[in-house]
C-alpha cells in the first residue's frame, strides 16, 4: 500500500501497537506446533508424561532422534526412519530431474513453436494439475505390476514423473511466456534450431523457473503420502508412509518424544528447503492459481 | 480474393523443398507428444478404466461383469458413504472459510508497513512446506486429551477446560479443520498478499485525498481487486480439501470408529483394503465429479474473463 | 536479378486476409521502406520475407532463388528487432558472434567479423557487457552489429528506432543512412514514421489493410500520391483536403470553394497543365482538392503582379510557432485548414490574413472512391 503521511496521535499508536500485538500472536500460534514437536522430541519420556507441554526439557536428551533413525519400529521391522529416508532421496532425485527436464521442453515447444492445437494439447496437459488422484490409483497398480515395477522404487518414480508433468509444463509455459517471441526470432535467423535455441538461448536465463520448478516438485513428491502407501512394498516405502506407521505401530509403550524426532526426521528436508529459498517455495504455490 | 486453389501446391512444395524445413516444423509437436501420450492414457485413460471399473461386480481384483450402476446404489446406500460426503461438505466448507477469513486479515495487517514483515510471513507460511503426515502426527499429539493442550491449560488451573475433540464422534472432524487450516491459511495470507501488492499504489492514493478512511478503502476498493484471486484460492483450498487423504490417515485414521472419513479415506479403504474394487472406483469417480463440478465453472468464468479484456 | 523478389503474396488468417496480392522488387543495395498504420501487414510482410511465418500463397525470391518454404536459417537474411532481442545471457561478443558460430564460421574469422562491426559502429569499449548493462541505444547498435556481422544478402529493421528517445532517433537515423551509402547493403525497413521513411528510403512502400497503395521514391509518394490514403499518410502536418465543386471544361477547369454563409465562393483556376481526362467524368461534382501546408504562402505586397498563385483572404483561427516555421489554421470553405509560414510571420489568432495558393502543385481527388484524378 501506499507510502502516505500518518496521523501521529496517540490513538493512532496504540492501534499500531495494536497492530503489532495480534501480528505477533498470530505468528506464536503458527510456531506453537513446531516448538512443541521440538521440545518433545528433546525430553526423556518421564519428563513428558509429567506434562507440560511448553516447559523446556530439564535434561535434554537426543536419545529419541537416534531412536527414531535406527531403531523405532515401523510395523513389523524396528530399524528406524533411516532406511525409508534414503528410500525418499532415491524415489524424488530422479522423479524431480526428469519432471522438470520434460516440463521445461514442454514449456518451450508450447509458447515459442506454437504449432495448430498447441492451446488444446496444453489445457490437456494441465488437467492433469487437478484430477483427484484416487481416479488413478487402481488402474496405476495394475499397470504398474504388468510393467514389472510394482512395489519398486523405479514404479514410484515413474507415478511421479506422470503426474508431476503437468505442473512442471505450467511452471516452464507461463515463465518462456513472458520470454520476447522476437529473441526466438533472432536466433533462428542467426540460425540455430530447435534444440540449439532451447540450450543456448532459453536454458541460461531460465535460472529462476528451474528453481521453482525443482523446489515444488520437491515439496510435492518427498510430502506424498498417497502414492507411496498404495504403491511402494516394504522396501521401497518413502518416510511419509513409515512415519505413519512408527506413529501408528501400537507395541509396547508409546514413545512420543520418538513420534516427535521422526515427524522432524521427515520434515526437515522440506522445512531447510522451505527456509533457504523460501520465495522460490511461494512463487511456486502461486504460479498455478494466479497466472494459470 | 484469395486463391485458394494454389493452397495445396503451396503445401506440398513445404515438403518437398526443405527437408530441414519440414523438421524444424514438425519437431515441437515431436518433442510434445510423449508427453500428451502420458496424459492421454495415465490421466484421461485412467479415468475411462475407474468409470469402467465402477461399473463391474469387482471386488479383490478387477474383472468385468458388468453390474450396470449397481456399485453407485450401493455406495448411496452406504450409511458410511453419508458419513464421508457429509463430512467432506463440513470440514471443506469450513476449511474454505476459515482459511480465507483468516488469510485475508493476516495479509491485510502485513500489508501496513510492517516491520519484519518477511520473517512473520515466513512463520505464517511455513506450515506449508510440512507432509500433512507430520501435521498429522503433531496435531494427534497436541490434541491427545491426556498430555496435550487439554492436560496444559489444566495444568495452568483452568481444571474445567474441555478439548478432548480427537476422540469425540461429534467433534472429531472439527479436529481436521484445525490441522488444515494452520497448515493452508499461511498460503492463502501469501496469495492474497501477492494480490495486495500488485494493486496500483496510485488507487490508495487517490481515494486517500478522496477523503477514505483507511477500512473504507480496503473495504470498497481493495477487496472488489481481489476477486480473482478469492476465486483461485476457493479453487485450490476445496481441490486440497477432496483430496485430503493423508491428513486423515495421520490425525486420526478416520476414526473414531468412521466418524471422520472422507471419500478420499473410503475409496481407499475399500479399493485397498476391504476388497470392493467396484464400490471404491464408484466413489473415485463421485469425487472427480465433485472437482469437476468446482473446475468447470471457474474455467468457464476464466475463458470468459480472459475473452472480455 | 532483383535482390528480393515477392510475388503475388498472400497471407490468410483465419477468415481474415492479412496480406493480400502483393508483389515488389529490389534490386541490390536498395533501401525499400515499408510504411503504414498499425495492423497494416507490414510487420506480417516483413515476418514473411525472414521466414518467421509462413505464407498462404505466392511466392518469395532472394537473389533468384525461390525461398518461401525455407526456414529462416536457410535464407541469408538478418534481421534488427524493434525490442532488439539480444540475448541476455551472452556478452556483446557472442551475441554478434552468434550467427557466425550457428553457421560454423572458423572462431579466427568470427572474431575478424566481431572487430569489423565493432569498429563500424564505436562499440569496441562494449564487447564484454552483458545487454542488461547497456543503454536503449548501446543495444540498438548491437543489434545492428549483430546483423552487420553476418553480411547477409537482405536486412530486414523492423521499426528499430522506435524504443528510442527523440534525439537519439534522429542520430541513428543518420548513422543508418551512412551505413547503408557506405555499405551498399540491401535493406527493407518497416516503420510508421513517416519521417524516417522519407529520410531514408530509396523507395517507399505505403501498405494498408494488407496492400500495396503505392511504390515509389519518396518525391513520387509525397508529390504524386496515388490516392487520398497515400496523400493524408506522408507528410506533418497532412494535407488538407478541401470539398470543392468542379466546373468549367477541358483547357478551363475551375474548382469553386463554398465559404461560409453569405461571404460568397472562392474559385481557384486549375492549371492546364495538370488537367487529366478523368476530370471531365466529374464536371459539376463535388470533388477533393488535395493541398499541403507549404502550398500556401502569405501575401508578399513587393512581389506586385509578379506573384504566382491565387489570392485569396481568410481569418486565422490559431496560431503556432515552432521555430523553424508558423502554422496556421484558417477557415477554408466548411473546413480548417492548416497552412505553413515562415518562422518570420507574426500573426495573431482572429486576424484577417492574405494568402496566395500555389495551384501548381495542388492535386484532386474523387470524392466516393478517395482515388487520384489529377
Amino acid at each position: 500500500m501506499a507510502d502516505m503521511i500518518r496521523r501521529r496521535t496517540p490513538g493512532a499508536r496504540l492501534l499500531r501497537a495494536g497492530l503489532y500485538a495480534l501480528l505477533i500472536v498470530a505468528a506464536l500460534v503458527y510456531l506453537m506446533p513446531l516448538v512443541v514437536m521440538i521440545l518433545t522430541s528433546l525430553k526423556p519420556l518421564d519428563e513428558i508424561r509429567a506434562g507440560g507441554l511448553l516447559t523446556l526439557p530439564q535434561e535434554i536428551t537426543f536419545e529419541p532422534w537416534i531412536k527414531a533413525w535406527s531403531e523405532a519400529c515401523t510395523g513389523m521391522r524396528c530399524e528406524g526412519l533411516s532406511g525409508y529416508f534414503v528410500n525418499s532421496i532415491r524415489i524424488v532425485v530422479p522423479a524431480v530431474a526428469i519432471s522438470t527436464l520434460i516440463g521445461a521442453i514442454n514449456g518451450y515447444a508450447l509458447t515459442k513453436w506454437r504449432f495448430r492445437g498447441s492451446e488444446l494439447v496444453f489445457a490437456m496437459l494441465l488437467f492433469g494439475c487437478f484430477v483427484p488422484f484416487q481416479v488413478v490409483l487402481m488402474p496405476m497398480a495394475r499397470t504398474l505390476g504388468w510393467l514389472g515395477l510394482a512395489s519398486s522404487v523405479s514404479g514410484l518414480v515413474l507415478v511421479h514423473v506422470v503426474y508431476g508433468i503437468a505442473f512442471t509444463t505450467l511452471f516452464f509455459r507461463n515463465y518462456y511466456v513472458s520470454v520476447p517471441d522476437e529473441m526466438i526470432a533472432a536466433a533462428k535467423l542467426d540460425g540455430a534450431g530447435f534444440f540449439r535455441i532451447f540450450w543456448r538461448i532459453l536454458l541460461p536465463v531460465s535460472g529462476p523457473i528451474i528453481t521453482v520448478s525443482v523446489i515444488w516438485q520437491f515439496t510435492q513428491i518427498w510430502n506424498d503420502f498417497l502414492f507411496g502407501v498404495a504403491f511402494a512394498g516394504f522396501d521401497s516405502q518413502p518416510v511419509t508412509v513409515a512415519l505413519n506407521n512408527l506413529v501408528n505401530t501400537s507395541t509396547g509403550v508409546k514413545e512420543y518424544n520418538v513420534d516427535m524426532a521422526a515427524a522432524m526426521i521427515a520434515a526437515l528436508p522440506t522445512l531447510v528447503v522451505y527456509v533457504l529459498a523460501g520465495k522460490y517455495f511461494v512463487r511456486g504455490l502461486t504460479a498455478g492459481s494466479v497466472k494459470g | 480474393m484469395t486463391p485458394t486453389h494454389s493452397l495445396p501446391r503451396a503445401r506440398a512444395q513445404a515438403g518437398r523443398r526443405s527437408l530441414s524445413g519440414f523438421l524444424e516444423r514438425a519437431l515441437p509437436r515431436l518433442v510434445v507428444a510423449p508427453s500428451l501420450a502420458v496424459a492421454l492414457f495415465f490421466v484421461y485413460g485412467y479415468m475411462l478404466w475407474t468409470f469402467i471399473l465402477s461399473l463391474t461386480k469387482s471386488r479383490m481384483l478387477p474383472q468385468y461383469d458388468f453390474a450396470g450402476f449397481a456399485q453407485y446404489a450401493r455406495l448411496f446406500a452406504d450409511e458410511r458413504w453419508h458419513v464421508a460426503a457429509t463430512n467432506l461438505v463440513v470440514f471443506g466448507g469450513l476449511f474454505v472459510v476459515i482459511c480465507l477469513v483468516l488469510g485475508l486479515v493476516l495479509a491485510i495487517l502485513l500489508d501496513q508497513r510492517i516491520r519484519q514483515e518477511g520473517a512473520l510471513r515466513t512463520i505464517y507460511l511455513y506450515p506449508m512446506a510440512l507432509s500433512l503426515i507430520v501435521t498429522g502426527v503433531v496435531w494427534r499429539w497436541l490434541l491427545n486429551p491426556g498430555l496435550g493442550i487439554q492436560a496444559m491449560v489444566r495444568g495452568w488451573g483452568f481444571e474445567g477446560f474441555d478439548f478432548g475433540w480427537l476422540v469425540d464422534p461429534d467433534m472429531a472432524i472439527y479436529t481436521l479443520v484445525i490441522a488444515a487450516v494452520w497448515q493452508a491459511s499461511g498460503f492463502v495470507m501469501a496469495l492474497f498478499l501477492a494480490g495486495l501488492r500488485s494493486i496500483d499504489d496510485s488507487l490508495f492514493k487517490a481515494a486517500a485525498l478522496d477523503g477514505a478512511s483507511l477500512p473504507r478503502i480496503y473495504w470498497r476498493i481493495v477487496l472488489p481487486c481481489l476477486r480473482p484471486v478469492v476465486f483461485s484460492a476457493v479453487m485450490i483450498l476445496s481441490h486440497i480439501a477432496i483430496k485430503s487423504f493423508d491428513l486423515v490417515m495421520a490425525l486420526t485414521g478416520g476414526g473414531p470408529g468412521y466418524a471422520t472419513d472422507l471419500p478420499a479415506t473410503y475409496m481407499y479403504v475399500h479399493t485397498f483394503t476391504r476388497g470392493q474394487i467396484g464400490l471404491g472406483s464408484a466413489s473415485a469417480i463421485m469425487m472427480l465429479c465433485g472437482v469437476l463440478a468446482i473446475l468447470i465453472p471457474y474455467l468457464y468464468s476464466e475463458l470468459r474473463g480472459r475473452k472480455h479484456g | 536479378m532483383s535482390a528480393l523478389a515477392i510475388r503475388n503474396l498472400y497471407k490468410t488468417f483465419g477468415s481474415t486476409d492479412v496480406l493480400k496480392d502483393i508483389s515488389l522488387a529490389i534490386d541490390s543495395g536498395e533501401f525499400l521502406i515499408l510504411v503504414g498504420p498499425s495492423g497494416c501487414g507490414k510487420s506480417t510482410l516483413m515476418n514473411a520475407i525472414a521466414g518467421l511465418e509462413p505464407v498462404t500463397a505466392g511466392e518469395i525470391l532472394i537473389g533468384g532463388e525461390e525461398v518461401t518454404w525455407h526456414t529462416p536459417a536457410e535464407r541469408d537474411i538478418a534481421m534488427v528487432f524493434q525490442s532488439y532481442a539480444l540475448y541476455p545471457s551472452m556478452t556483446v561478443r557472442q551475441n554478434i558472434a552468434f550467427g557466425l558460430e550457428m553457421r560454423k564460421v572458423p572462431k579466427v574469422d568470427r572474431e575478424r567479423a566481431v572487430e569489423r562491426v565493432a569498429d563500424l559502429l564505436q562499440i569496441s569499449a562494449l564487447l564484454d557487457r552483458k545487454p542488461s548493462q547497456l543503454s536503449g541505444g548501446q543495444r540498438q547498435r548491437v543489434a545492428m552489429g549483430r546483423a552487420l556481422a553476418r553480411e547477409p544478402q537482405i536486412y530486414l529493421f523492423d521499426e528499430p528506432l522506435s524504443n528510442l528517445d527523440a534525439k537519439l532517433r534522429v542520430e541513428m537515423r543518420t548513422e543508418i543512412k551512412k551505413l547503408h551509402q557506405r555499405l551498399g547493403t540491401t535493406i527493407v525497413y518497416v516503420t510508421h514514421d513517416q519521417i524516417e521513411a522519407m529520410t531514408l528510403a530509396d523507395r517507399i512502400a505505403v501498405m494498408r489493410d494488407g496492400r500495396i497503395l503505392q511504390l515509389g521514391t519518396p518525391d513520387e509518394v509525397y508529390n504524386d500520391p496515388a490516392d487520398m490514403f497515400v496523400a493524408g499518410f506522408m507528410g506533418s502536418p497532412s494535407m488538407n483536403f478541401i470539398h470543392a465543386a468542379l466546373e468549367g471544361n477541358p483547357g478551363d477547369y475551375r474548382l469553386r470553394i463554398d465559404t461560409q454563409a453569405g461571404q460568397g465562393a472562392l474559385t481557384l483556376p486549375w492549371p492546364g497543365e495538370r488537367e487529366t481526362p478523368e476530370m471531365a467524368r466529374c464536371v459539376g461534382e463535388t470533388v477533393i482538392l488535395g493541398l499541403r501546408p507549404e502550398h500556401f504562402s502569405e501575401e508578399d505586397a513587393r512581389l506586385g503582379d509578379q506573384a504566382e498563385g491565387t489570392l485569396f483572404e481568410a481569418t486565422t483561427t490559431v496560431v503556432e510557432p515552432t521555430g523553424a516555421d508558423t502554422l496556421l489554421q484558417v477557415s477554408l470553405g466548411e473546413t480548417e485548414a492548416t497552412v505553413r509560414l515562415g518562422p518570420k510571420s507574426r500573426l495573431v489568432a482572429g486576424e484577417r490574413v492574405a494568402l496566395r495558393i500555389d495551384m501548381s502543385r495542388a492535386v484532386l481527388f474523387e470524392e466516393d472512391s478517395e482515388r487520384r484524378l489529377a
